[in-house]
């Protein structure tokens, strides 16, 4: 991994890292406190490459891309909420086609293709464009923005909302306790694809997830990020507590940090010293606040449980390395 | 280059799906991005086979549905390159969402749509239920009567759609099995001569030009929405010109002459009918036919259907005292496009014609010269005694009770 890495741009710290020459400009319209922002820098200033980036419609893309302003020094295109793959693959492959032709000259160094997608765009109403992708094999990197709701339009729910989350069309109510069904297991599904690289990240886990975009970048073929983007606005937690709260999601393990690669071998890149309650992850988001009615207490045991039984699978499945 | 040039007789037997291929392939497309459905089919298999025999040295790719095709195209296309795919009927349906993000975000394209029903019931025969579906899409909509004209209008596609002053998309269609699987004699140009004519692919805003980042597919509120849809619609008004110059190129070099609206027989036509398709050319062997009974009939059509001939079509029904207006696509609560758009071009003229408006054909149903013969024998009587001889729209065609709408006579001059 370290020989893959080293072609790559080098990040001695957080404070190099952070002043990198920007290709996602500093003015956007992203609530203060979104970590959509946070994940975009670190993805984009992991390579020093040329770009081209698609974004999904969604959060990301009308806040940095509104006429006639734009946020993005690269090249950036979006079309609708489902296509945002497929219109990298369409890039990806007229690259392709244009190097064959003679038209783009074969000493003309690769860019880099890189979609960005929420989990509405992701795990719902884009994922067979993802899947024709995959299958497909285009050499382009897909970053999931997954804040677990559809933050662009108000808060509904997706298949990425976590059980017991209220949302504004899977509310809490006196006859509900909001969402009733799991979030679907992305990362398994996109290794299903044989994809070479699948990963999840986490933005405050910095140094882990850009060792895991570089690898991502250095992966021929399609790679696969779920990037948990803490949102201040749908979460509703405090404005100045993303990092706080990712903290807390990455180590209750509610949001393991791991890689899968070629589909089969799993690592886990992540370990937390202190493991903490996922009680403590659910209580500083407001939208799970009703589970901590007696009659809902349950809910969390039960969630408890779960994590549990996933981080023993993933450890599983790391040591038997298939 | 690294593909071959194929051989090409002076005359090839060709349908109009292989007819589609052939431009592809002489155009030098960079990607072709499709998905498969009848009847359309074909268009991209040929082309692939193509692709498997060394004379395309650009990329297929075959993707999960015709929306991710269309999708594809558009990205290839920002990207920096020449593109196209086919489709018919539902899948044109299934993109229609990416049709109006091409045509707003100028994104050149070319389109074969070869024309069938749209389910339900499903029905995989021709209409032009599809074709009308994109109307209002932004793209320059094209129409070829057989394969050879097939074959002509997707190679001039490519010219008009990238041209600098357009930079819109283009649908090429062509009748569903009656054009696309009947094979005709198509005279097709040398693959250097017809590469050439359509020329050089012209980089605008490429996101592979790193020189010069370019963000595409923006959001406008309020405050610039209009502006740039009406910049849209003033660029696929202004092809009108660059359409006609493509016309005149490609006479030059073939002696094939199109207009923006065709005609046969209108010189001394008393009564019309207007359509699209294959009908064009039943509607000939009918004109001359009803000849030997004393009447004198003619047929028009809108080669190009968007932008919409308006005034060419006014112009050359001026001399009629009676048409037909038939559309081939179910009218859903309203009268047909082909009406529409006809009562539209006369109502400011001189020349108020009696219009009817016939409903026919659907999912495929024949239009024989026997019946196109009495159609003309009923517009004979309209304009001898000066009304309708009916409703405005009438089924035609259709088994059943009679079936027809919208009655004026209270209201009639």
């Amino acid at each position: 991994m370290s020989t893959l890495v080293n072609t790559q741009k080098e990040i001695k710290n957080l404070k190099s890292f952070s002043t990198a020459a920007e290709r996602f400009e500093g003015s956007h319209l992203l609530c203060p406190g979104c970590a959509h922002s946070i994940i975009v820098r670190e993805v984009l200033n992991a390579t020093n490459d040329n770009l081209v980036v698609s974004a999904s419609t969604g959060c990301l893309e009308v806040c940095t891309a509104i006429y006639p302003h734009t946020s993005w020094d690269c090249s950036w295109i979006h079309i609708g909420f489902e296509n945002s793959s497929t219109a990298m693959a369409g890039v990806e492959t007229m690259n392709k086609a244009l190097r064959n032709k003679g038209r783009i000259s074969a000493d003309t160094p690769q860019p880099k293709f890189v979609t960005f997608g929420g989990d509405g765009s992701t795990y719902d109403i884009g994922f067979q464009w993802i899947s024709g992708c995959f299958e497909r094999g285009h050499d382009f990197m897909y970053v999931c923005l997954d804040n677990e709701v559809y933050a662009n339009t108000g808060g509904q729910r997706s298949s990425s909302t976590p059980i017991g989350s209220s949302t504004t069309t899977a509310p809490a109510g006196t006859h509900s306790y909001g969402e009733k069904r799991q979030k679907k297991d992305i990362v398994s599904i996109m290794a299903a694809h044989g994809a070479p690289y699948v990963a999840q990240v986490a933005p405050n886990k910095w140094k882990d997830m850009v060792k895991k975009i570089q690898r991502g970048f250095d992966t021929p073929g399609p790679v696969f990020i779920n990037a948990m983007s803490a949102c201040t606005t749908e979460w509703k937690f405090a404005p100045n507590q993303t990092i706080e709260v990712s903290d807390l999601a990455v180590d209750s393990l509610v949001f393991p940090l791991y890689e899968i690669i070629d589909g089969r071998e799993l690592n886990i890149t992540y370990r937390p010293k202190n493991v903490i309650p996922v009680r403590d992850y659910l209580g500083a988001q407001p939208r799970f606040k009703h589970l901590f009615k007696p009659e809902y207490e349950y809910l969390i045991d039960e969630w408890q449980k779960r994590i549990d039984e996933r981080w023993a699978f993933l450890q599983k499945r790391e040591e038997i390395r298939m | 280059m690294n593909k071959k040039i194929m051989e090409l007789k002076t005359v090839e037997v060709w349908d109009g799906n292989m007819a589609n291929s052939q431009a592809f392939r002489q155009a030098d497309v960079d990607v072709v991005a499709a998905y498969p459905i009848t009847p359309s089919t074909a268009t991209v298999e040929n082309y692939a086979m193509f692709h498997a025999n060394g004379y395309i040295d650009g990329e297929v790719m075959m993707t999960e549905s015709e929306h991710a095709a269309m999708s594809a195209c558009v990205g290839a296309g920002a990207a920096g390159g020449r593109v196209a795919t086919a489709t018919s009927s539902q899948g044109l349906a299934l993109m229609i969402e990416v049709l109006y993000q091409a045509s707003g975000m100028r994104i050149p394209v070319v389109l074969c749509l070869v024309n069938r029903a749209l389910a339900a019931p499903l029905n995989v025969n021709g209409d032009h239920s599809d074709l009308y579906l994109t109307r209002d899409s932004g793209w320059i909509s094209i129409d070829a009567f057989n394969p050879q004209e097939a074959y002509d209008m997707t190679l001039m596609s490519f010219k008009i759609s990238e041209h600098p002053a357009v930079r819109l998309p283009v649908i090429s269609n062509q009748d569903g099995f009656m054009t696309s699987h009947t094979a005709q004699n198509v005279t097709p140009l040398p693959d250097e001569v017809a590469c050439n004519f359509v020329g050089e692919y012209l980089q605008v805003n490429a996101l592979l030009n790193f020189d010069k980042p370019v963000t595409h597919g923006v959001q406008t509120e309020q405050d610039w929405h209009f502006e740039h849809k009406a910049k849209q619609h003033a660029a696929l008004m202004g092809s009108k010109k660059v359409i006609l110059e493509t016309f005149a190129q490609f006479k030059e070099l073939t002696g094939r002459e199109y207009k923006l609206v065709e005609t046969y027989n209108m010189e001394n036509a008393d009564i019309a009918i207007v359509c699209l398709g294959t009908t064009y050319e039943t509607a000939m062997v009918a004109i001359e036919e009803l000849k030997a009974e004393g009447i004198n009939a003619g047929v028009v059509a809108p080669r190009v259907f968007r932008p919409f001939p308006l005034e060419e079509m006014a112009e050359a029904l001026q001399g009629v005292k009676a048409i037909a207006c038939m559309d081939r696509s179910a009218p859903g609560g309203t009268v047909g496009t082909l009406f529409n758009e006809i009562s539209g071009a006369l109502i400011n003229t001189p020349n108020r014609p009696l219009v009817s408006n016939l409903i026919y054909g659907l999912g495929g149903r024949d239009m024989t010269v026997a019946v196109l013969k009495n159609i003309y024998r009923t517009l004979d009587k309209e304009a001898k005694e000066g009304k309708l001889a009916g409703k405005i729209q009438r089924f035609v065609g259709v088994r059943g009770p009679e079936l027809s709408f919208y009655d004026v006579q209270g209201v009639q001059k």
